[in-house]
């Protein structure tokens, strides 16, 4: 059989990391192919490389079997590619057909021809079971509907190359069940198709071939039929020489945050957590493990007051704090180190010392009703600064011109120096160069020692197993499986996290 | 009295105020439906006005005066793409500073070439078209005789269908809606916002040059705040041709009949504002929604 | 300690962009020279020579104590205004309103000032003073309100609120405080009147400058100490920059839009001070032409920092008054044009420097990993 897309030594590099270095993926033409890795690990770059939202650094493109250049999607959607991407690219306020034909109307005496369009889009829908209200405007339908728009939108312009970015993450299992019988009737017809997941269930159901990337490399090419899911997870998560954390035994005190039947829908009514329960003790770190969008955000947000539960309680020492607000929750004896910290966790137009009163500004420490008590900020700088080694080593220092681990280790100075009981700890280390990364786990690691409650969050399975004394696993807006120590393989870790746990997928039938 | 209030003469004079309104507002359902915000209509009004005036005034053929006046106004509009379309930069802002240049380029040159600071020598106007029907009632001739005045007619109703039902309606609400969405299918988001915008001064322009035929000449800041009054009949019609046109409409007869009004002793002022304050009503959301086009102001970076 | 150390530093190409310097003088100025590089075509076209009329511009407005009172008397509403917008605009916020603002305010002042005759000085002076930023405050608090509650954009609901302003202060002096056939009220006690400068120093005789500048530098300190010294300033600077952090550090972001457009009003409801209480004793309609849209270009290029803001009105109010004195050579226009392509000049140098730089930077990155 010819190969569809030849992806031929990608190599791809942003201004601090290499997305792509010396890819080479093949796809043959009519097959299902399956683009699998963690979060980042350099898939869907690769995937808009082609599609020509990128341009490589180096390598070559041969589309069924012609070398090809690829300077936009405006090329691509000539060579027949077609990309779904994460993030839906639909106008919103427009209908169904509208998007669908925009960019490639058919116009009859300056007028976009309806009655012809429609006629050719219902053939085509017809033909590949992808019911759409094509009149209804696309911001009333739901995301199951608007991935259908997607197919349809590239099917239009005859694709038949389809790339899928993560088809599923926003489908209900009823709707990803529909969406794999299109994909099949899609490769009955003769379209091929590469589909980016880390789903392994969804791999072993309707792929032919699966390619597996890890830190911007591939690391394995396999046939579905002939592999499993453990070795899948294995290549995924890498056979890792664990950071090493020098941790002393594990002294759990009592119970400090307790969750319980914590649940959340979000504004489009989507339930985000499930009757979410847990609890940290003093002295330990509860590890939560995922594949991000699993409703960790959602759990740390309502946790720290940002957001509000829709059912359940939060305790602090068996005190409600649910339905305060961030700053209530912070006097009650919390710190937050959020997850994206240029979105939340700085002001990074301000200087150090600014941003590491962020939240404390009205302590009588730092300020009096008349005016901001200047000395103490910048002593307060001077020393948190030196305590975790920021650099550099200026309170007035602008934040934006900080390297990542210097900005993530503001935050923590910030956080710890608040002696706060619990820690929220989001996605501590991502950005952050393997230097700065050591000093943030030791750092976690000495205030569990002291005695404080730590709850961290980490897409990143190494930090997950080096760091916590208990590990839960999150899927789908649950809690899937509490660990009770650290004494787990990745592979499993793995299995539960991408939901393809023998156990879990028995329950779920 | 109330007959004497809405007499032929009203409605000719409402239609007078109106068509300016609705030629700006109906450029700015351009400009915002492809995602460029635009303060600068006010100064394209003015420059319009004036470059019309010039170009009439030398050359002696109103027709000319109409080509320099839309000329005027995509000049001036230009000014605003590249400043909001290529160097990405602030576009209230730009709209803002635009207003000013106009105010001091109009007047600048209308010293150098009329040694006024204040206003032109008298222009001719548009030549009309001899319409039998209603020669019986001259104000109503003259008003539906004026091609200006058939102009917008036209342009309203086939900017509905221009916006709503064609190949490049679609692309420029695309592009006002959702960049990245027309980018990924191949639609040139910079190319679509230039002809917003640039649509924009044409029509902005030639409501300037309305302005200057009607009075037969250019006076100074004779726009007088109609490019923002245009902005609002944007907002109350809800970026819509049609909508915009009735609000301009509202706004027009209102203002006729402040001028009706006048020494009736009646404060006139609280009709001036109705425009302002239906406005801000609306925004307020107290009737219906009014949404603006998503990525309205929002310069489009493509690469991340 | 030296004024180094307090500098920020910076790496990449931010380190050059977002310095101080570049940022506070360098940008700025180079809108500036540009500018008036500009206005020389103009000049030529007029058929003048560009340097001739820009040294008259310079000496007649700087080279007597009789036009400098002149300049400063321009200056001083340039002040407010521009201190007005920069402080919304430290919080994110766009106040086109200044203009509504200060008719509002200046309105009031010359309506309370009319009704309280015998008053002693020492409160009739913060009493219109008062009243000023009381009107300036409560056409600030509507817009941020809306915005607050409703979402609604500022910058529309402002640039009505402006022509709202402009009517109802016209409906007032038209029909119920002006003295017949003016457009003008009746004038304010004589207890509220601020000293002009000719009073003191006789150079001054005959320009209106007047004692409110003072009230305007009191009023930048104010901006200035609010802004960078206090927890409230702090609170409204993170929401200007993030709101999301703001969110994060508990910082209400709704009462913080409030309250800067409601001190950003108060403040241009100052500008009364210098017109109705220190030149004219009396409010007149339209006597503010385009001062809060001025605002606008003065913040912008006084950086949103009130000292930059007093240097930047003063370089405007220098080319208001200096319009006047080239206006036998070239149209006094010449200085809104100026006016105008100085505020382009500004906003698009950032992104122009920025893309100059970075394809700089990464010109030589290649090299390097070449």
């Amino acid at each position: 059989m010819p190969y569809a897309i030849e992806l031929l030594n990608i190599t791809k590099r942003f201004a601090r990391t290499v997305a792509n270095d010396d890819v080479t993926l093949k796809v043959l033409a009519g097959s299902i192919h399956a683009l699998v890795g963690e979060n980042g690990a350099g898939k869907t770059t690769l995937m808009e490389t082609l599609y020509g939202l990128y341009q490589p650094d180096a390598g070559a493109i041969r589309i069924h079997e012609k070398e090809v250049t690829i300077k936009s999607p405006h090329d691509s959607i000539k060579l027949g590619i077609g990309m779904v991407h994460q993030h839906f690219m639909l106008v919103p306020p427009l209908t169904v057909l509208e998007n669908i034909v925009l960019g490639a109307e058919t116009t009859k005496n300056f007028f976009i021809d309806l009655k012809k369009t429609t006629a050719e889009i219902s053939e085509l829908a017809e033909k590949f079971s992808l019911n759409v209200p094509l009149t209804e405007k696309v911001e009333n339908v739901g995301v199951g509907i608007q991935q259908r728009v997607e197919i349809l939108k590239a099917i239009y312009r005859k694709a038949d190359i389809l790339v899928l970015d993560e088809p599923t993450a926003v489908l209900t299992p009823q709707e990803t069940v529909q969406l794999f019988k299109i994909l099949a009737e899609l490769k009955e017809q003769g379209k091929t198709i590469v589909l980016i997941t880390h789903k392994l269930n969804e791999v072993m159901a309707i792929s032919d071939h699966v390619s597996v990337m890890r830190k911007g490399k591939i690391v394995g090419h396999l046939e579905t039929p002939k592999t499993n899911p453990q070795e899948i997870a294995q290549l995924m998560v890498g056979r890792p020489v664990l950071l090493r954390v020098e941790k002393s035994e594990h002294k759990a005190g009592a119970p400090v945050l307790g969750v319980k039947e914590l649940t959340y829908v979000d504004r489009r009514g989507v339930e985000a957590l499930k009757s979410v329960s847990l609890d940290v003790a003093s002295g330990e770190i509860l590890g939560i493990a995922g594949v991000e969008g699993n409703g960790q955000s959602q759990l740390v947000e309502c946790i720290t007051g940002l957001i509000r539960p829709t059912s359940g309680s939060i305790t602090i020492n068996g005190v409600e704090i649910v339905g305060l607000n961030a700053r209530e929750v912070f006097a009650r004896g919390l710190a937050h180190v959020p997850e994206d910290r240029i979105k939340r966790g700085l002001v990074i137009d301000l200087s150090i010392k600014e941003n590491l009163i962020l939240s404390l500004q009205a302590l009588p420490q730092f300020s009096s009703r008349l005016s901001m008590k200047r000395a103490e900020i910048t002593s307060n700088a001077e020393l948190l600064i030196q305590k975790y080694d920021v650099r550099p080593p200026d309170p007035n220092a602008i934040t934006r011109g900080l390297s990542g681990g210097n900005q993530q280790k503001v935050i923590i100075a910030r956080e710890l120096s608040r002696n706060a009981e619990v820690i929220i700890a989001s996605q501590p280390t991502r950005g952050v160069d393997i230097g700065g990364i050591e000093f943030i786990h030791r750092t976690l690691v000495t205030a569990r020692d002291s005695g404080k409650a730590i709850l961290l969050v980490s897409a990143d399975l190494n930090e997950i197993l080096s760091l916590s004394d208990r590990i839960a696993v999150m899927y789908s807006g649950r809690i899937v499986k509490i660990f009770p120590d650290n004494k787990v393989e990745e592979s499993e870790l793995g299995l539960y996290m991408t939901g393809s746990n023998q156990e879990l997928i028995r329950e779920a039938k | 009295m109330i007959s004497q209030i809405f007499s032929l003469a009203f409605l000719a004079q409402t239609i007078r105020i109106t068509v300016p309104y609705a030629l700006a507002s109906l450029g700015g359902v351009y400009s915002e439906r492809g995602g460029v915000t635009n303060i600068a209509l006010e100064g394209i009004i003015l420059n319009g006005a004036f470059s019309a005036t010039v170009g009439t005034y030398y050359t002696g053929n109103p027709l000319i005066g109409v080509l320099c006046g839309i000329a005027g106004g995509l000049l001036t509009a230009l000014i605003h793409a590249v400043v909001s379309i290529n160097i990405k930069a602030d576009q209230i802002i730009s709209g803002i500073a635009i207003n000013l240049f106009a105010v001091g380029i109009t007047k600048f040159v209308l010293e150098i070439l009329f040694h006024s600071s204040s206003n032109s020598d008298r222009i001719p106007g548009l030549p009309h078209i001899k319409l039998g029907f209603i020669e019986q009632s001259p104000d109503i001739a003259r008003l539906f005789g004026n091609p200006l005045v058939l102009f917008t007619i036209l342009i309203i109703v086939a900017s509905q269908f221009i916006i709503f039902k064609t190949r490049f309606g679609l692309r420029l609400r695309a592009v006002g809606e959702n960049p990245e969405a027309a980018d990924t299918v191949g639609i040139s988001v910079t190319l679509y916002r230039y002809y917003g915008v640039l649509i924009s001064g044409a029509l902005a322009g030639l409501a300037g040059t309305w302005l200057a035929f009607d009075q037969h000449s250019f006076t100074d800041g004779m726009s007088a705040g109609r490019g923002y009054i245009a902005l609002a009949a944007m907002i109350v019609g809800k970026w819509n041709p049609l909508g915009a046109a009735a609000a301009c409409l509202l706004f027009g007869f209102a203002e006729s009949l402040q001028i009706q009004l006048q020494g009736a002793g009646l404060p006139t002022q609280f009709i001036q504002m109705i425009p302002y304050v239906v406005t801000i009503i609306v925004l307020a959301g107290f009737i219906g929604k009014a949404v603006a086009p998503a990525a309205d102001g929002v310069p489009y970076e493509k690469e991340k | 300690m030296t004024a180094k150390k307090h500098l920020p530093r910076l790496v990449g190409i931010t380190s050059v962009l977002e310095h101080p310097i570049t940022q506070n003088f360098l940008i700025p100025l180079f809108a500036v020279v540009l500018s008036f590089a500009v206005g020389a075509i103009f000049i030529v076209m007029v058929g003048k020579n560009p340097f001739e009329v820009y040294s008259i511009l310079f000496s007649q407005t700087l080279g007597s104590t009789y036009g400098i009172g002149q300049l400063l008397f321009k200056t001083t509403p340039l002040i407010f205004a521009g201190l007005s917008v920069a402080l919304c605009f430290r919080a994110g916020l766009f106040n086109i309103g200044a203009e509504g603002q200060l008719q509002i305010g200046a309105f009031l002042t010359a309506l309370v000032g009319m009704k309280t005759f015998g008053v002693p000085f020492y409160l009739e002076i913060p009493l219109l003073m008062l009243a000023g930023m009381v009107g300036g405050g409560l056409w600030g608090f509507i817009p941020g309100y809306l915005k607050a509650k409703t979402g609604a954009h500022e910058v529309i609901n402002t640039i009505m609120l402006n022509f709202i302003a402009t009517a109802l202060v016209s409906y007032f002096v038209t029909n119920l405080y002006n003295v017949p056939a003016t457009v003008h009220t009746p004038p304010i006690s004589p207890a509220g009147r601020l000293p002009r400068f000719d009073a003191f120093v006789s150079g001054f005789q005959g320009s209106p400058v007047n004692f409110s500048i003072f009230v305007a530098l009191i009023a930048a300190l104010f901006v200035w100490y609010y802004v960078d010294r206090t927890r409230y300033g702090y609170e409204l600077r993170v929401v200007g920059l993030n709101s999301k952090a703001a969110e994060y550090g508990g910082i209400s972001v709704s009462k913080n839009i409030i309250l800067s457009m409601t001190i950003g009003g108060a403040i241009a409801g100052l500008v009364g001070t210098n017109f109705v209480m220190g030149y004219k004793y009396y409010f007149e309609e339209g006597f503010s032409t385009g001062t809060g849209f001025m605002g606008i270009a003065v913040a912008l290029l006084g950086n949103n920092n009130p000292f930059g803001v007093i240097l930047a009105a003063l370089l405007f109010g220098m080319l208001e008054y200096g319009g006047l004195v080239i206006n036998t050579m070239v149209p006094k226009e010449l200085v809104s044009i100026l006016q105008a392509i100085v505020i382009i000049f500004v906003i698009s140098s950032n992104k122009i420097f920025r893309k100059i730089l970075t394809n700089f930077l990464k010109k030589r990155t290649l090299s390097i990993n070449d």
